[in-house]
């Protein structure tokens, strides 16, 4: 049976890290182990092998304090396909009175013993805040417009698939740069691992300095694709398209907007993704989402739940004294 | 009351300069420096040397915490309106000016207008009376031009200066961050440091015209110190204050998301922070604060964004202001400018010198006395100091308001 790569014997030295935060701090060679991790994990879920119960008698806690649907449900699966007891918390924002239950759900949870946390919330630095307050790995489901390592990891792991690598892509990040957290550790991801990052967006939504994270920034999408190896669009909050940054969605889609079009300006083998929900119609149509041969969009929900597996592995293998991670 | 004599001093006057000597304190009055005639009654204090200065003013404080002011040197405030309830009814007024005494001198900034709202001007006589010194906008912006072109020219009848915030609520909207590399990394809600002298520029031009005296709480960017520094130069009646914060920190301070870090106005990037360095050593800055504003964990320990604004300033101003004296930003006698006299006469009060005549309001200090910041042994009200952890120099020795030593 095949397994993902066994964990050398000094595991620390590949992963030094108790929490996974961000994807700032880390290593170029750190994000290459956990991508090597996820892609053991990737052949071992396409064949449904016997079950790896790795975390089995483990609690994981996925402690949600901002709406999700499809990263709750990567980690839920993640954590359950390794044996993990997997409990999840919903904390609506609106029934908490936000800061005095954050740190209060942090201890509580602490107080239940639970193996592994993981947080979604909808302020910057909250994960990081609830990482000090607890003696279990923490792994960050995105934080405000801050981070979202796992998310980056995917996507990395999914361009490196399919195209061999990552050095060296020409990536186009295009969207709302601003409020993104996809975008901003994506950023970090890929330009660590050396690919040539540009962003797009209207001025409106494009965050200052930007280029000081080693992009390019571009509010023409046009000249943005000439050459693009990869086109990532973002989702746009339909309340930043009624006004505020933005005069309207069609405006938008009309300047944005992913078309069939617009995507022959990309190299020819140009991959399209999406970290979802999608507007289609709006930053991305149909034809091009659904166009097997261009899209990774259904991919990425793949390599997410693998990565996702590989993050949960990592950061429990000092606990579960795996040898060399003690 | 014995007069009171403090020999073997070196004396601190921001209107004399620096110099060996002695003081004499008779009836709550400074009444002799330099070499004096001990009288036969006289308590007498040997300060071995160590530094004699006016006692500290410090203009914008958010909370009333005497134990914090006591132990940073300082014996008079200026006390901001945003208070619960807002200072904008003389009772209100009347209560916090007298509510200090006899340790604490406060002097009451009023609301300029009812309830900070930004709408209707302030009863700024009947606070005066009640014991105001000066009207502010709190640690708010008046959006609309006109309410603040009406402020400034009421309270320029009434004498009374304004003591402005200056950041354009439009610009900053729920910023918490100056834009710029730190906050973008940190995906922060961030505004551009143009806020400031936006809102600079549009009070200076109707201090101008109604001849109104107006003062910049905190100015903090290089923009902002530039039309400061070309108004006076004008004649306009403007002056300009900051916090050490300001002067010592920038926005990459932030990086960890330590709410401690989290001030209004924001920290800004090192290009500002030079500036105002600058502005400090032009004498463009006329006034440095504590900002002193304890805020307790249920306030602090929150996601950055979520938490409130401030800093706990009052025990550490001495010791940090000692340190640019040090690094040779300014001279001694001109910090006590800032530090007192400067505030003493923004708010009207004949204090803030050794002249002879003024009160006795005395800091006799040590300047080098080694010590480290622990925000956890502060005696204010919530130890949230940014600067945690920092070894400084500089220790009230002992504080005197009116002649009356103080605990």
């Amino acid at each position: 049976m095949p397994q993902p790569a066994a964990a050398p014997s000094s595991g620390r030295l590949h992963f030094p890290h108790r929490h996974l935060t961000g994807i700032e701090g880390l290593q170029p060679h750190e994000i290459t182990f956990l991508l090597d991790e996820a892609e053991g994990w990737i052949e071992l879920n396409r064949r449904r092998a016997e079950p790896d119960k790795r975390l089995a008698g483990l609690t994981q806690i996925n402690a949600f304090f901002e709406n999700s649907t499809r990263t709750l449900l990567s980690f839920e699966i993640a954590g359950k396909r390794l044996g993990a007891d997997v409990v999840n918390m919903h904390v609506g924002q609106s029934s908490v009175k936000k800061g005095e239950t954050l740190i209060d759900t942090a201890i509580t949870l602490n107080a239940m013993r639970a193996d592994v946390i993981v947080i979604r919330h909808q302020s910057s630095g909250a994960v990081r805040l609830i990482a000090d307050k607890v003696d279990c790995p923490v792994l960050n489901a995105g934080d405000g417009s801050h981070e979202h390592p796992t998310q980056a990891l995917l996507d990395a792991l999914t361009i490196r698939r399919r195209k061999g690598s990552v050095a060296g892509q020409r990536v186009v990040i295009c969207g709302d740069i601003l409020h993104s957290r996809v975008a901003r550790s994506n950023i970090l991801a890929l330009t660590a691992l050396a690919a040539d990052v540009r962003v797009c967006a209207p001025s409106t939504l494009m965050p200052a300095a930007i280029e000081r994270m080693f992009v390019t920034p571009f509010t023409d999408f046009d000249a943005a694709l000439e050459g693009a190896d990869v086109v990532m669009m973002l989702r746009v909050q339909n309340e930043r398209m009624s006004g505020g940054f933005l005069p309207s969605n069609r405006e938008f889609a009309a300047r944005y907007g992913l078309t069939e079009e617009r995507l022959k300006r990309a190299a020819p083998d140009a991959l399209v993704m999406h970290p979802g929900p999608m507007n289609r119609g709006v930053e991305i149509t149909s034809a091009v989402a659904d166009d097997k041969t261009r899209s990774a969009i259904t991919e990425q929900v793949e390599t997410g739940v693998a990565v996702r597996m590989a993050c949960l592995d990592v950061l429990t293998r000092s606990a579960r004294g795996v040898e060399g991670w003690a | 009351m014995r007069p009171l004599a403090f020999l073997n001093a070196r004396l601190v006057c921001p209107a004399g300069g620096e110099r060996e000597g002695a003081l004499l304190v008779v009836d709550e009055a400074i009444a002799a420096t330099g070499t004096i005639d001990i009288p036969s009654h006289a308590e007498v204090i040997d300060c071995n040397g160590a530094h004699l200065a006016p006692a500290i003013v410090d203009l914008g404080v958010r909370a009333i915490d005497l134990p914090a002011f006591h132990a940073g040197g300082i014996v008079r405030v200026g006390l901001m309106p945003d208070q619960s309830p807002v200072l904008d009814e003389p009772g209100a007024v009347q209560r916090a000016a007298l509510i200090g005494r006899p340790d604490l001198w406060i002097h009451p900034i009023a609301a300029a207008t009812r309830a900070l709202a930004g709408v209707e001007l302030g009863e700024m006589a009947l606070t005066h009376a009640a014991g105001a010194r000066a009207v502010g906008t709190g640690a708010r912006w008046i959006a609309d031009s006109g309410v603040m072109r009406r402020v400034l020219a009421y309270a320029a009848d009434l004498g009374l200066p304004v003591i402005a915030h200056a950041e354009d609520g439009g610009l900053t909207g729920n910023a918490v961050a100056t834009a710029g590399e730190t906050a973008t990394r940190m995906g922060l809600p961030s505004a551009p440091s143009l806020a400031e002298p936006l809102a600079i520029a549009r009070d200076l031009l109707l201090a101008e015209e109604t001849g109104a005296r107006l003062h910049l709480r905190e100015v903090t960017t290089a923009a902002g110190f530039k039309l400061v520094r070309a108004a006076k130069r004008r004649g306009v009646a403007v002056t300009c204050g900051i916090t050490p914060a300001h002067l010592l920190l920038s926005d990459i301070a932030m990086s960890d998301f330590r709410t401690f870090l989290r001030l209004s106005p924001p920290l800004r990037d090192e290009s500002d922070r030079q500036a105002a360095l600058a502005a400090l050593a032009d004498g463009t800055i006329d006034v440095l604060c504590s900002g002193h504003d304890p805020r307790g964990p249920e306030e602090k320990r929150l996601p950055f964004a979520d938490a409130t604004p401030g800093m706990a300033g009052a025990e550490t101003l001495l010791a940090l202001s000692l340190g640019l004296v040090r690094d040779e930003r300014l001279s001694l006698d001109r910090l006590f400018a800032l530090l007192a006299a400067n505030p003493a006469r923004l708010l009207g009060v004949e204090t803030g010198t050794l002249e002879v005549g003024r009160p006795a309001d005395l800091l006799v200090f040590d300047r080098d006395a080694p010590w480290q910041i622990d925000g956890d042994r502060f005696r204010a009200r919530a130890g949230n100091t940014p600067f945690d952890g920092l070894p400084v120099q500089g220790k009230v020795v002992q504080l005197f308001k009116g002649g009356r030593a103080l605990a």
